[in-house]
């Protein structure tokens, strides 16, 4: 995740080099959080199966999904 | 100004941008009103509406559904806003919401006792273009001939009963002036594809385009009008500078409009003016202009009107008005805090 | 510490300008049951997907569109427009409601006369009637809805042979002030074909013209229009009192009323810009009763309107088969219904609900049906919750013209439920399976074998 990312906590995101604002839901929240905070997508999944009830075949497809949208929005580094 | 009565007015057309909505105009007018300390509760569609972040004007605002969201999603968003601002009045001030707002104006008394002063829809579908012509001829008030067509085999017979140029109308917007049939074509095929069956066809007439803001109180009578010329036009055909003129005859045509359809509220009609000084109605708009400040500047406070008449307050037509007087637009870039930007983009309200 | 549940997460670029927080409020408002009846149940018990009808709401529209009419007007008939849901459950709703039929086909006609509906409340419409069916509608004493000139003669022949008073009718096309004119069915008005038709059967010993009837158009948002074609019907039935000395029985201003439906391309919202029934009524009566008529000669007024009825009694509930990503970043949602039995989704944006809670976040998305067919859309473009594999979905206002016109492509149709007043759940149409078509099927002998 990109460090420089304005993250609050409504959900509100701001990308300062580029200009664009995002919108995420509380579980988008704590994935980005966690991101930033160096967390492997590995390790995020963890974390979201020990917070939310959900199986893990699914959360793994929506994790996955999801950080496909923030690498294509491109608020991901290219190191994942 | 002591003893002004305290109200709470929610407003639309927030849009104070290079082709301006009436909002910020409508607004500034209250603000400087005598009888009403108002406080303004801005209701607006974008994010990106210049008046969300004019607080000096606009108190607090709330975002608004789409008029394609339909009255059943207004009324849920009204309910929590009256909940917690308690208005007294709405003023719309958009062509495309005003379907939705008369629709649902008894309900929005009903339910929350907010007051609206709006044209009745059959006044709202009498102004429509494709039957404008007919509405003039019936009222003594010249409306160049016009005709709506159905298809493109209708052209060829145009030149019966028009000379060239002649203007191609869209239902709802765009005009294009045509020179020649095969232009007619084109400009059918383009609006038509745009904005569906009919076209209407309607004579040109060159002049000068005079413009009146004005009020009616429903039972035919003129409050008040006060005509403008356009000094200077936008690429976008809106007026950049105008004059406040003096013209009884072009008044006099405006007290014949609101008489003939008892129009209720505000509007802007368009007229022009040709080369032997006759007049002829173009379009009437179903709600005050962008430029309604002029009259205001002149001495005619309409927005402040139309409140009054909302709240069932005594209003006295306005008879005079200071004539000269002008307008001119300029932009202004105001500094906002991405803050502000992301309470509105979020929680819908700022 | 108790886990949250979890909701899909999801990421959206604020463009700049429209962010519409609270739009479509309503458009998410979870529908979790109909008339009392879980939704949830009705998919276990049915399937999905499957149609529902609320007898509660037909009865309760049945009702107030008459209490329209007859206010207004002394003498109303209404007739159900067979085509736009023939479903025999539903049409017993209309019948003991006191309405008749009307139908545009033979299959139409034999399902009326099943159901047990008396021949002479039968209106016959429609371009194609066989000789067989003309022959059957006579000995009912139906009346026949003349549509052409071919068909006036044929029935001329055929009365004049059988040596009986035949009733007919005739439909009339006219100009009304809407556009596209549907003037490709019955006698045009303006260019005084349908009042030469007219002198033909009156001159006609065998032929009793019994009514005038018109059809203007569908999804009709003018009222003006009804005052219109009215007037022209009862211009008609003024000439022929006139000229034949002869009181025309009814009038039959047909249908076309709307439903509440918003059409693709409309900005505003169906349900914002139809007339009421109240409005159709005060339209068509108020001409006719101004026109002149003698109290005791005031024509019967027939209605048969169909979609304006029927379409908010008709729910389809489905389900998710999966969600995707298209290649633009666009969220796809797949539904395991499609055009196929949603076939009115090529012309209306429906109303889509979902059937469980969400949150507030939600998505724009591509609804795909489920066929293996590009077309298969069901909306271009909705903002819905963050719908998953498996959550269910109720599409509202499905009741006209669905169930008539939906086609056995790919998937098999699939079962219909009537929810009736006690809130009981019937199966009026079973679902199809491979039997109910293969055995319409014949293999011949050379081709009943092959190796692989």
């Amino acid at each position: 995740m990109k460090k420089n990312i304005a993250l609050s906590d409504t959900g509100f995101l701001f990308n300062p080099s580029t200009g664009d604002s995002y919108s995420t839901n509380p579980i988008g929240l704590d994935i980005i959080r966690e991101l930033k905070d160096g967390s492997s997508p590995k390790e995020v999944l963890k974390f979201i199966l020990g917070k939310y009830e959900v199986e893990e075949s699914r959360i793994e497809k929506d994790l996955g999904d999801f950080i496909d949208m923030l690498k294509s929005f491109q608020l991901m580094d290219n190191n994942g | 100004m002591v003893n002004r009565k305290k109200i709470t007015v929610g407003v639309t057309g927030l849009n104070n941008i290079d082709s301006p909505g009436p909002g910020i105009p409508v607004i500034r007018s209250l603000k400087e009103s005598k009888i009403y300390d108002v406080r303004i509760i801005g209701l607006s569609y974008e994010s990106l509406e210049p008046g969300l972040y004019m607080h000096e004007l606009v108190d607090y605002s709330y975002q608004i559904p789409l008029p394609g969201a339909g009255v059943e999603s207004l009324l849920q968003r009204l309910s929590y806003i009256n909940s917690v601002e308690k208005l007294d009045v709405i003023i719309p001030n958009f062509d495309a919401e005003l379907h939705n707002f008369i629709k649902a104006e008894k309900q929005i008394l009903d339910a929350f006792g907010i007051k609206m002063f709006l044209p009745t829809l059959e006044q709202f579908d009498a102004r429509q273009k494709s039957v404008l012509y007919n509405f003039g001829k019936e009222n003594g008030i010249k409306v160049p001939y016009s005709k709506m067509i159905f298809s493109a085999a209708e052209i060829s017979k145009l030149q019966h009963e028009f000379t060239y140029p002649m203007v191609v109308k869209g239902k709802f917007y765009d005009a294009s002036i045509a020179y020649t049939s095969d232009q007619v074509t084109s400009y059918f095929h383009k609006i038509s594809a745009k904005w569906g069956l009919p076209v209407i066809i309607q004579q040109f007439v060159s002049g000068q385009e005079v413009n009146v803001t004005a009020i009616g109180d429903g039972n035919g009578n003129c409050i008040g009008a006060v005509p403008m010329r356009k000094l200077y036009i936008t690429d976008k055909g809106k007026a950049w500078a105008g004059v406040a003129t003096d013209d009884s005859e072009l008044i006099d045509s405006a007290k014949k409009v609101i008489k003939a359809l008892k129009w209720k509220g505000g509007n802007e009609l368009e007229f022009i003016r040709n080369n032997d000084g006759e007049y002829f109605l173009l379009e009437i708009n179903p709600r005050f202009p962008a430029w309604v400040y002029l009259a205001t500047g002149c001495g005619q406070n309409h927005p402040e009107a139309l409140v009054s008449l909302a709240l069932g307050d005594k209003v006295k037509p306005f008879n005079e008005y200071i004539a000269g007087k002008m307008f001119v637009r300029y932009s202004y870039d105001m500094i906002v805090d991405l803050k502000e930007y992301e309470k509105i983009s979020t929680i819908g309200e700022v | 510490m108790s886990k949250i549940i979890y909701e899909r997460p999801v990421i959206t670029k604020l463009n700049t300008g429209i962010s519409n927080k609270f739009g479509t409020r309503t458009e998410y408002t979870p529908v979790t049951d109909i008339d009392g009846v879980s939704v949830k149940s009705i998919i276990k018990e049915h399937g999905s997907p499957c149609f529902v009808i609320s007898e509660k709401q037909l009865r309760k529209n049945i009702r107030s569109a008459q209490r329209a009419f007859k206010t207004r007007y002394p003498k109303v008939q209404f007739a159900w427009s067979y085509k736009t849901n023939y479903i025999n459950a539903v049409c017993n709703v209309f019948h003991q409601e006191g309405i008749w039929a009307e139908v545009v086909s033979g299959f139409e006609y034999q399902k009326a006369i099943q159901n047990g509906v008396p021949g002479n409340k039968i209106l016959f419409n429609g371009p194609d009637k066989t000789t067989e069916e003309l022959k059957t509608a006579m000995e009912n004493n139906s009346v026949i809805h003349l549509d052409h000139f071919d068909e006036l003669f044929e029935v001329s022949a055929m009365a004049e042979e059988r040596k009986q008073k035949t009733r007919v009718a005739i439909r009339v096309n006219m100009d009304t002030g809407v556009y596209p004119m549907w003037d490709r069915f019955g006698f045009n008005y303006e260019n005084g074909q349908a009042w030469n038709c007219i002198n033909k059967v009156m001159a006609n010993e065998w032929l009793d013209l019994t009514g005038l009837h018109c059809h203007i158009g569908t999804y009709m948002l003018a009222v003006s229009a009804y005052s219109i074609a009215a007037s022209k019907l009862c211009d008609l039935a003024v000439n022929i009192k006139s000229q034949w000395n002869k009181s025309i029985e009814y009038l039959d201003m047909g249908g076309g009323f709307a439903s509440a439906n918003s059409l693709k391309g409309s900005y505003l919202q169906g349900a914002d810009i139809i007339p009421t029934i109240d409005e159709y009524a005060e339209a068509i009566t108020s001409v006719i009763l101004n026109y002149g008529f003698k109290q005791n000669e005031l024509p019967l007024l027939i209605l048969e309107t169909g979609r304006a009825m029927i379409d908010d009694a008709g729910y389809l509930l489905g389900s998710v088969l999966a969600t995707k990503r298209l290649s633009d970043g666009r969220r796809a949602t797949i539904m395991d219904f499609g055009v196929n039995i949603l076939f009115t989704a090529f012309w209306y944006n429906h109303k889509i609900s979902p059937a469980q809670e969400f949150s507030h976040h939600t998505e724009d998305m591509v609804l795909y049906g489920p066929l293996c067919m590009n077309i298969d859309v069901v909306r271009e473009s909705i903002t819905l919750p963050l719908l998953s594999k498996g959550d269910n979905v109720v599409v509202h206002r499905v009741g006209a013209y669905n169930m008539t016109q939906w086609m056995q492509f790919i998937q098999m149709r699939p079962r219909v439920v009537m929810i009736d007043e006690k809130g009981e759940v019937h199966i009026i149409r079973e679902r199809e399976t491979i039997q109910t078509l293969e055995q319409l099927e014949s293999m011949p002998k050379h081709l009943s074998s092959f190796e692989l």
